[in-house]
């Protein structure tokens, strides 16, 4: 179980709420590097620190991930706010993911 | 090839899918945690193939199975296999698991994506249920999610890696159109695998048939071409090859054809495990004929399958009571099975299977097909010939005695034999006619073959009344077996004939006595006449010695009388004529004396 946490969110972004996602991957498995560094970099581009997620190794919590309803590796469920998304694959569409999350570049 | 399969088969160990007709065709089923392959066009049975396969290892070894869906939904899954009796939902909680591997068409695709976390999933799942069963349903779908030959490559070979890893025995479900694989990756999966099967489906004549086929199978013998398929209460049966060698018992068992006189004709009825078959032109009572075999199968207790295609078995069995022929109180107890089929419906060899299926389910003694030529019009002709003889040796197989009808173009029972051409495979042939003469239409039957047994050669009247169908006695004319009103003319005649005779017979009786009487009476007439002329003639004799007596004694006297001497008697004789006229008496003395003299003279 490995769980990577953002820091807190800042207080700076407080008029919108804060992001909150799952990344399911498979960490040995290139395009789950691949979507990790891709989510990463948008992250730290448009969200600051305004954003929670939560990346779950599919390897070590197959069960929960079955339960989760997830298929593929990678994928990526935006939890809150609503509406809620999934998005599948390594994340390289930069502008396909913001707009599925909803960031405005 | 038993060669080979003594080799391969404790190498490639199999498991049974329990699919009827496919087991024996893989010579045991799909290899032991290998995976197979299924390929089909839309709604040719893949996923049905791979769904069954995994209720029954889970039904009847209780080995748990997953089964991956990437095309349909759980629920809908389920939904389409409520048809089939394999309690399914029940399975769906404890034994299966069902993975619904659709991707929404809400999640968004941002570049590429792997199977890794799936596998990883399943493998977990697996381990959980101690699943050793998997079906990949439908990878073609998420395949073209991949967009990507390369990538569908990698997943493949992911695929197979886990499969290896996870030993389990596994069924890869793709769909191909136009029966073609297209697709490259499609025939480097096929490389791949260690079993292809195809699944199909076409049109022919407006029928849809189905149709399996094992392409490959490594390290395995199979058998080889395209075998039907049909879809019955238990799920997909393929229609195995007919073994190439004939192994039927051979019974003297005679059963009755249905009733005594046609039983008569036979020389006793028909074999235990015979096959009939019944030709004619519409409305000969080909019907009828089965009906009466089939109540008289049910009489002596004997399960019967009543098959009748294109009519309904409300209509059969009302038309049969019409000629005093019950069926339904045996459909009511269970002994008698009536089942009918709309012949286009599906193909001739699905009908096959339909009916092996009946077979199985209701283990009938007495089997009716009525009209076997029905399954010609589906399917095309070399099909239905294939089918009809294998009904016939499937029959035999089970000891079933079997009465078959088929329609015949013309009058002319060689016009059946090219038709459905099963009349060579038929033990007995019985064949049904209309005679039209003197502005009549007569039924006509004739036997014109049955085997191992005496027969009659003579052509009948089949009559149907109220008491059931019956053979009129036989009349001939002129070579003809007469028949209708000829036959009741000829029958009235010959009554009337024998009642003729019968009064000439007493008339002459009576003449003859008469006349025999006529003659004792003559007889006894001439006898009296005899004794009455005896009687005379010996008084006659009596009074003629008498009467020479007294002449002599006479003479003598007169002699004495004249002093004449002895001597003289010599000229006396002719002195005594002369007294004779002179003295007038005793006449007829006289005359009697002359006779005498008259008749020692020469």
């Amino acid at each position: 179980m490995r769980r990577k946490k953002t820091p807190d969110k800042s207080p700076a972004s407080a008029v919108t709420p804060a992001l909150v996602m799952r990344l399911y991957v498979v960490n040995s498995a290139p395009n789950s590097l691949l979507a990790v560094a891709n989510l990463a970099a948008i992250c730290k581009e448009f969200l600051q620190d305004n954003f929670k997620l939560e990346i779950v190794d599919v390897l070590e919590q197959p069960l929960r991930a079955l339960a989760d309803g997830i298929l593929v590796t990678p994928s990526l469920a935006k939890l809150s706010p609503s509406p809620a998304a999934n998005i599948v694959g390594n994340l390289s569409d930069k502008s396909g993911v913001m707009r599925a999350l909803g960031i405005r570049g | 090839m038993n060669g080979m399969k003594k080799v391969t088969l404790p190498l490639l160990p199999k498991m049974a899918t329990g699919i009827q007709g496919f087991d024996e065709l893989s010579h045991g089923g799909l290899t032991l945690n290998r995976t197979s392959l299924l390929l089909g066009g839309p709604g040719s049975g893949k996923t049905v193939f791979a769904l069954q396969t995994l209720v029954n290892a889970a039904r009847r070894r209780d080995e748990p199975g997953i089964f991956v869906a990437f095309e349909e939904t759980t629920r809908q899954i389920i939904a389409n296999a409520a048809c089939f009796n394999w309690g399914l939902p029940a399975l769906a909680r404890n034994k299966l698991f069902f993975l619904a591997a659709q991707l929404s068409p809400e999640v968004v695709q941002s570049g590429e994506f792997d199977l890794s976390g799936m596998l990883a999933m399943l493998k977990a799942k697996k381990q959980e249920m101690g699943a050793r069963w998997i079906v990949f349903d439908g990878i073609d779908v998420l395949l073209t999610l991949l967009q990507n030959p390369i990538a569908e490559m990698q997943e493949i070979y992911r695929i197979r890696d886990w499969l290896a890893d996870n030993e389990m025995n596994a069924i890869v479900t793709a769909k191909i159109e136009g029966g073609s694989s297209e697709a490259v990756n499609y025939g480097f999966m096929q490389f791949m695998m260690d079993c292809v099967i195809r699944l199909d489906r076409r049109l022919e004549h407006g029928v849809s048939l189905h149709r399996i086929q094992i392409t490959k199978y490594r390290g395995s013998d199979f058998v080889a071409g395209e075998y039907p398929v049909s879809f019955g209460p238990a799920g997909m049966e393929v229609g195995a090859p007919e073994p190439s060698e004939i192994k039927h018992a051979a019974s003297t068992e005679r059963i009755s054809a249905g009733f005594e006189r046609l039983d008569m004709m036979l020389g006793g009825g028909l074999f235990r495990g015979s096959s009939t078959l019944i030709t004619g032109v519409p409305g000969t009572s080909k019907t009828t004929l089965t009906g009466k075999f089939a109540e008289a199968a049910c009489r002596r207790g004997e399960r019967t399958l009543f098959v009748s295609f294109d009519e309904g078995a409300e209509p059969i069995m009302r038309n049969l009571a019409s000629v005093g022929i019950q069926l339904r109180p045996h459909v009511k107890s269970g002994l008698l099975r009536m089942y009918s089929a709309r012949t286009e419906s599906i193909g001739a060899e699905d009908h096959l299977i339909k009916l092996k299926a009946l077979i199985r389910e209701h283990r009938p003694r007495c089997l009716v097909i009525d009209p076997l030529s029905a399954i010609a019009k589906a399917g095309g002709l070399a099909a239905a010939r294939a089918v009809a003889n294998r009904i016939i040796y499937m029959a035999k197989d089970e000891k079933v005695t079997v009465m078959i009808t088929a329609i015949s173009e013309g009058d002319d029972p060689q016009t059946e034999a090219t038709e459905l051409q099963i009349s060579t495979v038929a033990d007995t042939w019985i064949h049904l006619s209309y005679i039209v003469r003197s502005g009549e239409r007569n039924r006509a039957l004739t036997i014109i073959k049955s085997r191992g047994t005496w027969h009659s050669n003579q052509v009948r009247e089949l009559v149907l009344s109220e008491a059931g169908p019956m053979l009129a006695d036989v009349y001939t004319a002129g070579g003809e077996v007469l028949m209708g009103t000829l036959r009741w003319e000829k029958e009235t005649e010959e009554k009337a004939t024998k009642k003729q005779r019968r009064a000439d017979v007493d008339l002459k009786q009576r003449e003859l006595q008469f006349a025999e009487a006529d003659t004792r009476v003559r007889i006894k007439a001439l006898e009296l006449d005899l004794q009455r002329q005896r009687a005379e003639l010996a008084l006659y004799s009596r009074d003629d010695e008498a009467r020479t007596l007294s002449s002599s004694e006479r003479e003598n006297e007169l002699r004495k009388m004249r002093s004449a001497d002895p001597a003289g008697h010599a000229t006396l004789a002719p002195a005594n004529a002369k007294p004779k006229g002179a003295n007038g008496s005793g006449n007829s003395g006289n005359g009697k004396k002359v006779r005498k003299e008259a008749h020692d003279a020469p």
